[in-house]
């Protein structure tokens, strides 16, 4: 019996244990805002936070998520109104929006740990997650943005 | 006869409408079809609720480019409703609608038409019936802001209090609509807030690989590795056994042409994606590879190009060529291959289907739901009406989702097992199972004068055809194909010879975004700048006098036979004065002029028409002591004529810019033993934040012009910008794509 908090919730799981993080979410709690990509923790689409630290959850096993806490896209704010989404909103970033939850997630990790992120750093932590659709200037500018009006993105 | 009609009879529109809305049907009418009963298929349903709620129907697929919100932002204009009493409301997969593939870079350009009309017909309508409830001439009643008002006695009323009283009118006659003058535009042109924004944002929109149907087993099929293989023996023993796996159910092989049908295969059925996938490690299968394991990308490369270096069937001849070689002091010659390319949408194909009482129902992630009702019919032998097709949002498309063999295999699998059954593609699949886009080699030869300015040029391209895919032995390119930077080369030179040869294909390919355009306009504008770089002209002035004077290129008085992407030549001429601009204005927003190449930073040039729109791209590159390259800027200036959003279409361009980026610096699928050797992005690299263009600023040359394509002009020119960026800034011109295969230090 594997014991975690997903988005606060405590939840036990007694499937495989091998089981990648990213199905159970998407299969069995139904929360499908992380999206698949690639399976090889490659493209960052299903990237959530592992107490609190950007994680690629389709190749995080469910042993290795054992007593810690998840947050996934749905549980980053309660009204969609995390300093990262409204600057998301403001630079209308998303296209087709497939990539946007582990980019708005993997952005929120990078605010938390540099509240203040030079373009240097915004490619380091951005760059495994892949946009096809090629949003990748207004991600940057977002990050910028959420940076400037969230006080370093603390929330 | 109008195109708008009100609808009583409502049939498939149940769903989507309560019982008191008036609903307004408005259909695209060929010039010919007026009077004719049987083909009125409107392509707009427009409804306004009892509560005032106005819904539009999206007939189209949104994969990004915010076509949910553009079309239904005409209807609301003319309408005069207040946006945010709108809801959107997606259509099923239903021929009633006209054509629903989001492919092409059309949807604007054919619909907006309808949808104006639509609005204005509604806006009329409410006036009316607000003129009969008040006894006063219609003329005196004006909507606005989602009210229709009375002046004159000061007696206003809501869109949703008139709506019943509007049902009970006659539509009105086309010729009494009004439309509003652009000045008093609320929306059209304006950044109105996307549709799905929200959704995205917070997770909660629904992609194909969302979709659920309760109940449903999970899908994970393993397929022939070489294209129109056959299977030869399986044992499901141990995948059967293992743990969540419901049964293992083979899928037939297609019968050529292979066209939406699946490729064939054998399927695990499990109860989660995981269970799936685990059962379907178990599973032992032996395939017969047959014909096509001779495929090998390096030969079939030596092959295309040895036929490019060849007489081959002329498409298009203005003078004579080989006279003007024979006589000329200088020719220049140089080839160019593009390599076959996977569109890699960040969603793979995903679709859940229930077959049930002889019908099927599915959703999916589809560009075009009635080729999936199509495809399904035919797979299953049902009739078309038997399928209903909901559309979710896609996550990218770029034509891969144009094709539906990943939905007939979910309602094959359904039929099969009994339940419904859920398809979704990993990246492995995604990767070695595409319709690619065709790989080419194309060669070029000119002559110049003394001014190096070519008096002839010769173009060939040969790749294989896209017709493939419908016709097993098609060989030579399409119209379409050959339409797309072919025949319709807008330079102003005397002599000009375009060919086309035929070559065989070995896998499935299919359009991707920019189809051949892509390849062509690689070879046109390296080849260009290679003459300009030889004459030692910049190159931004040289294209100009190439391009020659403001005119329209007469290709039907050449009898040369010519797409157009479908459109007649007199609403979208080949218009080099369009061309010329779009062309200034990018050299003038980029300060072209003052830009100097060398030590490592070169800048870059390249204009294309395509898709109906004329677009031109300027690009910066950097490449430091290893050869590394970096895109820090750049400029594209885009005449696509009336534009409905300008913030999505930017975002278009922006897009497109990136597209390319990864097809110049680093897309490559290659073949051995008939086999994809590339699986996942690792091996089929795409652009990532760092590699791609830092700034890209998108410059739109408002035009009068009728609304043309967006989604797709932005990335041929974008490409040879790249290569002829390198070019100025290293001395090594690129001819073979991607970038990544040379040494550039």
């Amino acid at each position: 019996m594997i014991q975690l908090k997903v988005n606060g919730t405590a939840r036990d799981f007694s499937g495989d244990p091998d089981m990648p993080l990213l199905w159970y979410l998407r299969d069995i709690l139904d929360l499908t805002g992380s999206k698949f990509g690639c399976g090889m923790g490659l493209c960052g689409a299903c990237t959530v936070h592992v107490n609190g630290a950007a994680a690629r959850s389709c190749v995080t096993p469910m042993k290795s998520a054992a007593g810690k806490s998840v947050t996934t896209i749905e549980g980053l704010s309660a009204a969609g109104d995390h300093p990262v989404q409204k600057a998301w909103a403001a630079c209308h970033v998303p296209q087709c929006g497939y990539c946007q939850s582990g980019q708005i997630m993997q952005a929120a990790a990078l605010l938390r740990e540099k509240p203040k992120p030079t373009d240097r750093d915004i490619d380091s932590a951005m760059q495994g997650n892949l946009c096809r659709c090629g949003t990748y200037q207004r991600i940057r500018k977002a990050i910028h943005m959420a940076a400037g009006q969230a006080g370093g993105g603390k929330a | 006869m109008s195109a708008v009609r009100l609808v009583h009879r409502r049939g498939f529109l149940e769903d989507l409408f309560s019982a008191g809305a008036v609903i307004l049907g408005a259909a695209v009418l060929p010039a010919d079809a007026a009077g004719a009963d049987a083909a009125w298929m409107p392509s707009v349903y427009l409804g306004i609720e009892p509560d005032g709620t106005v819904k539009i129907v999206a007939h189209r697929s949104e994969m990004g480019t915010g076509i949910r919100t553009a079309l239904p932002m005409v209807v609301a204009e003319e309408l005069e409703a207040d946006w945010t009493r709108v809801r959107i409301v997606q259509a099923t997969g239903d021929e009633k609608y006209g054509s629903q593939n989001t492919d092409g870079s059309c949807s604007i350009r054919d619909f907006h038409a309808a949808m104006r009309e639509a609005g204005a017909s509604a806006r009329l309508l409410l006036e009316r019936a607000a003129a009969a409830k008040w006894s006063v001439p219609a003329g005196e009643c004006k909507a606005k802001a989602h009210m229709v008002t009375h002046a004159r006695s000061g007696r206003s009323a809501g869109f949703g209090e008139l709506a019943a009283a509007a049902a009970a009118l006659p539509a009105p006659a086309r010729q009494d609509l009004r439309y509003k003058p652009p000045a008093e535009y609320r929306y059209v042109g304006r950044n109105v807030p996307v549709t799905d924004l929200a959704d995205i944002l917070t997770g909660r929109g629904t992609f194909g690989m969302d979709a659920k149907m309760p109940g449903m087993l999970y899908a994970s099929i393993e397929r022939p590795p070489v294209f129109a293989g056959q299977l030869k023996r399986f044992d499901p023993t141990e995948a059967s056994k293992a743990p969540g796996v419901h049964s293992v159910v083979v899928v037939d092989p297609f019968k050529p042409p292979h066209r939406f049908q699946p490729l064939g295969g054998v399927a695990v059925l499990a109860d989660s994606t995981w269970a799936a996938i685990q059962g379907r490690r178990k599973l032992k299968v032996e395939w017969e590879a047959g014909a096509n394991a001779s495929w090998e990308s390096g030969a079939q490369k030596t092959a295309l190009m040895e036929a490019a270096r060849k007489a081959q069937k002329v498409v298009r001849n203005i003078g004579d060529v080989d006279s003007e070689f024979a006589k000329a002091g200088r020719t220049h010659e140089a080839e160019y291959w593009v390599p076959m390319l996977a569109h890699a949408p960040m969603e793979p194909p995903a679709a859940v289907a229930e077959f049930k009482d002889g019908k099927v129902t599915a959703w999916a992630s589809t560009q075009n739901p009635q080729a999936v009702q199509e495809a399904i019919a035919s797979a299953m032998g049902l009739s078309k009406k038997d399928v209903t097709c909901h559309v979710t949002l896609l996550g990218g498309g770029f034509g891969r989702k144009s094709k539906p063999d990943y939905v007939v295999e979910a309602a094959i699998l359904s039929r099969k097992t009994g339940r419904p059954v859920k398809v979704a593609w990993s990246r492995e699949e995604d990767i070695r199972f595409d319709y690619y886009h065709t790989p080419a080699a194309l060669y070029f030869k000119a002559a110049m004068d003394a001014k190096g300015r070519p008096t002839a040029w010769l173009q060939r391209s040969v790749f294989p055809t896209i017709g493939s895919t419908f016709d097993a032995t098609a060989t030579y390119g399409q119209d379409f194909e050959i339409g797309m930077g072919l025949v319709d080369l807008p330079f102003a030179i005397a002599h000009h010879r375009a060919e086309n040869g035929p070559a065989p294909n070995p896998v499935r390919i299919g359009w991707m975004r920019s189809v051949a355009n892509i390849y062509h306009a690689f070879g046109i504008h390296s080849f260009l700048d290679e003459l300009a770089h030889a004459a030692r002209r910049d190159p931004v002035e040289y294209a100009l006098d190439v391009i020659g004077p403001a005119r329209k290129v007469d290709l039907a008085a050449e009898g040369v036979k010519y797409w157009n992407n479908t459109q007649p030549l007199e609403k979208f001429p080949i218009d080099t004065g369009r061309l010329r601009r779009v062309v200034e204005v990018v050299a003038e927003k980029s300060g072209w002029a003052k830009r100097k190449s060398g030590a490592g930073r070169g800048w870059g040039f390249a204009a294309h028409r395509s898709f109906l729109s004329y677009v031109a791209a300027v690009v910066a590159v950097e490449v430091d002591g290893r050869g590394r390259v970096r895109i820090p800027e750049v400029h594209i200036a885009a005449d696509a004529g009336m534009i409905i959003h300008p913030d999505r279409v930017t975002a278009q361009f922006e897009g497109a810019a990136v597209f390319a980026t990864s097809i110049a610096m680093m897309g490559e699928i290659t073949g051995e033993a008939g086999k994809v050797k590339q699986s996942n992005f690792h091996d089929y690299p795409v652009a990532r934040i760092q590699e791609a263009p830092l700034h890209t600023q998108v410059h739109i040359v408002s035009s009068g012009e009728p609304p043309a394509g967006v989604g797709e002009p932005g990335v041929p020119p974008v490409v040879p910008a790249i290569t002829n960026a390198i070019f100025a800034a290293t001395g090594r011109r690129i001819r073979d794509l991607p970038v990544k295969k040379h040494k550039l230090a």
